[in-house]
């Protein structure tokens, strides 16, 4: 059906009125390219927010020991009680699932400023955390390591700065692996520098200022004894934390001589569940979207079917000429369709490509703004969803001259060539 | 080539109108008749009969020997398509192609391909002296040139039957004693042809006059048109 011939001819129906032809595409033009600029505008805030949380893993849980809340086996409710290393050890036997387990202990001083190194010096969180806190609240080494097992086996006094920690306390340039800061009172030597990937999470305040200290070495140092007041977790993907978190208590309960059913002794905090939340936010944004988008393009279509009815009206003459020398009803059901096809297509697509060739300027305008605080970042839009699009536009073309075509077939050749 | 019996054709208006009140009506392959009436007397009805366009409600209508009753719209399209040329008063070519696609396009709803009915578009241009107007669009064109346009669309798929609607209706006198000359010589080809014509000088020059007076044939004159002056003005 759609040879040459047939678009030739369906285009030079369309040709010959260009203006109207123009203008009437131009609404299916402006829908399609309102839907991708939606599109990747909203992609591009979910990218941006993405970015913000970029190094934190998804499927993180935080788990707080607090005061009891139920006697249990003559302990009396109310009791203040902490978790120790073994408990990370027994959950680690018994949750093959849990990728990554670290304690977290900060220390803070009452100097004004508790980490010097020469002349300078500055206020700083000091953290202890395992080697695998790493995968927990992931951090990007610029320079040395970070904290490894022997250190931790060893109880060594080393430490990681934090990336505004070692601008504070040392010259630009200067390299401060091997070199010996002062925190809070006790000597540790500098192993590496790291910086957080984004400001916006963070646990106990940003790595970037902080000073992170084997977690053996500063229960030694600072006498804090084997107690773990917190400890963070990630799991694998395949396993939601809220899935195993309800077991992990009671063997920290069992462990514990807490009751089963204390709700209050160990508190916990799911970030999956505020990655839930967003993903929910943004879906919600993105079908928004899509109502809008097709609200527009569908009021481009009914344009379409509208000016389509009024040239067949306009052409009814010219249909009954061609029913009288041997059109059969096909073709001109084929004709209207076909005109109605290639118009919305044509637009559809121009309308496609502009509104991605705009996105990816604007994309490149905003990458090359630097700001780690950026909250639109990438905006573009997935292959299929631009493949959807392109089969709603076309389907759409069609649907826009079942109308027009239907008319058209029942204009009669009598009709129209007799004599006004 | 035709055959009409009692045909009967009732309008269904507000006030039903009997058009044709069982017309009989004979056409031998190869003659040249023409209808006359004066308006109302159901010429145009008939010439849509005979043209497929239209329905009747009782008889039988032959056409190339072929009972022409309750046909699909495709059946009538094809039958009007391969065994009919129409000749319309206004021309009805189609503003936005010129004069070759306007002959060409019976052919396009043949399925011919676009080279070999360009080709047979122009064979029929050339024939009407159009030869050089082929590239124009028909706002380009006289009258009498639109006219031979829309004969030479007619024609180009070799119908057995020419039926023409007072074909020189919007022609001036001495164009139209051209377009009568063009389609003598069509029919001396063998081209039966029905002319529907309210005018006497274009009726004489054909070989059968049917006179129609209020949906019945009156009177079916023999008419010798070598008798007359052909050069002698139409109107």
């Amino acid at each position: 059906m759609l040879d040459f011939d047939g678009i030739h001819e369906i285009w030079q129906t369309i040709a010959r009125n260009k203006t109207r032809s123009l203008l009437t595409a131009f609404g299916v033009f402006w829908g399609i390219f309102l839907l991708v600029v939606l599109i990747s505008t909203g992609n591009g805030f979910e990218n941006g927010l993405m970015k913000q949380v970029e190094g934190v893993t998804p499927n993180t849980g935080f788990f707080f020991a607090s005061q009891t809340s139920e006697p249990y086996k003559g302990y009396q409710k109310g009791r203040s009680w902490t978790m120790q290393m073994a408990d990370l050890e027994a959950i680690r036997e018994a949750f093959p699932c849990i990728k990554a387990i670290s304690p977290e202990a900060s220390v803070w001083s009452s100097e004004d400023k508790n980490v010097i190194y020469g002349s300078r010096g500055g206020s700083f969180t000091v953290k202890g955390v395992l080697p695998e806190y790493n995968e927990i609240e992931k951090s990007k080494i610029i320079k040395g390591r970070f904290i490894n097992a022997t250190d931790i086996a060893t109880n060594r006094k080393v430490c990681l700065l934090g990336r505004k920690v070692y601008t504070t306390m040392f010259e630009k340039g200067e390299n401060p692996i091997g070199k010996m800061v002062k925190v809070n009172g006790i000597y540790f030597q500098v192993v590496g520098v790291a910086r957080s990937y984004t400001d916006n999470v963070n646990i106990n305040g940003s790595i970037d200022e902080s000073v992170i200290l084997p977690f053996t070495t500063m229960q030694q140092v600072f006498a804090l004894g084997d107690k773990i007041g917190f400890f963070a977790f990630v799991a694998d993907d395949d396993t939601p934390i809220s899935s195993i978190g309800d077991d992990m208590k009671q063997l920290i309960k069992q462990r514990h001589d807490i009751s089963p059913t204390d709700n209050e002794a160990i508190q916990s905090f799911d970030l999956s569940e505020i990655f839930k939340a967003f993903k929910g936010l943004f879906f919600g944004i993105h079908i928004l979207i899509w109502i809008v988008g097709l609200g527009t393009l569908m009021s481009g279509i009914i344009g379409v079917s509208n000016i389509m009815l009024v040239t067949v009206k306009e052409r009814t003459r010219e249909i009954g000429v061609r029913r009288a020398i041997g059109a059969k009803p096909k073709n001109i059901i084929s004709q209207v369709l076909s005109e109605s096809l290639l118009l919305t297509t044509l637009a559809g697509l121009v309308g496609l490509c502009i509104g991605v060739g705009i996105m990816a300027v604007v994309a490149m305008v905003t990458s090359n703004m630097p700001s780690d605080n950026m909250m639109f970042q990438d905006p573009n839009m997935s292959f299929k969803a631009a493949v959807a699009a392109t089969i709603i536009v076309i389907i759409s073309g069609l649907v826009a001259g079942v109308l027009p075509a239907w008319r058209a077939i029942q204009i009669k050749a009598i009709d129209a060539i007799r004599e006004e | 080539m035709i055959r009409l019996e009692k045909i009967n054709k009732t309008y269904f208006g507000a006030q039903p109108l009997h058009v044709l009140k069982g017309i009989d009506l004979h056409v031998e392959e190869g003659e040249m008749v023409s209808i006359m009436g004066a308006s109302g007397s159901g010429k145009s009805t008939l010439l849509n009969i005979l043209g497929i366009l239209d329905n009747y409600d009782s008889g039988d209508y032959y056409l190339n020997g072929r009972l022409v009753k309750d046909l699909s719209e495709n059946q009538a399209a094809d039958m009007r398509n391969r065994t009919i040329g129409f000749i319309f008063q206004s021309f009805n070519l189609i503003p936005f192609k010129t004069a070759m696609e306007n002959v060409a396009l019976p052919l396009y709803y043949q399925n011919v391909s676009r080279k070999k009915r360009n080709q047979l578009a122009m064979e029929y241009l050339e024939r009407f002296g159009l030869k050089e107007w082929a590239d124009h669009y028909p706002n380009e064109l006289s009258g009498g040139q639109k006219q031979r346009v829309s004969m030479a669309r007619a024609l180009v798929t070799q119908p057995k039957v020419i039926l023409a609607d007072e074909p020189t209706g919007a022609l001036d006198s001495k164009t139209s004693a051209e377009v009568m000359q063009i389609l003598r010589d069509v029919h001396q080809t063998g081209i039966t042809m029905v002319i529907v014509t309210h005018e006497r000088g274009i009726a004489i020059r054909t070989d059968k006059i049917i006179h129609l007076k209020d949906g019945v044939i009156e009177d079916i004159e023999i008419n010798n048109p070598d008798a007359i002056d052909l050069n002698s003005e139409i109107k």
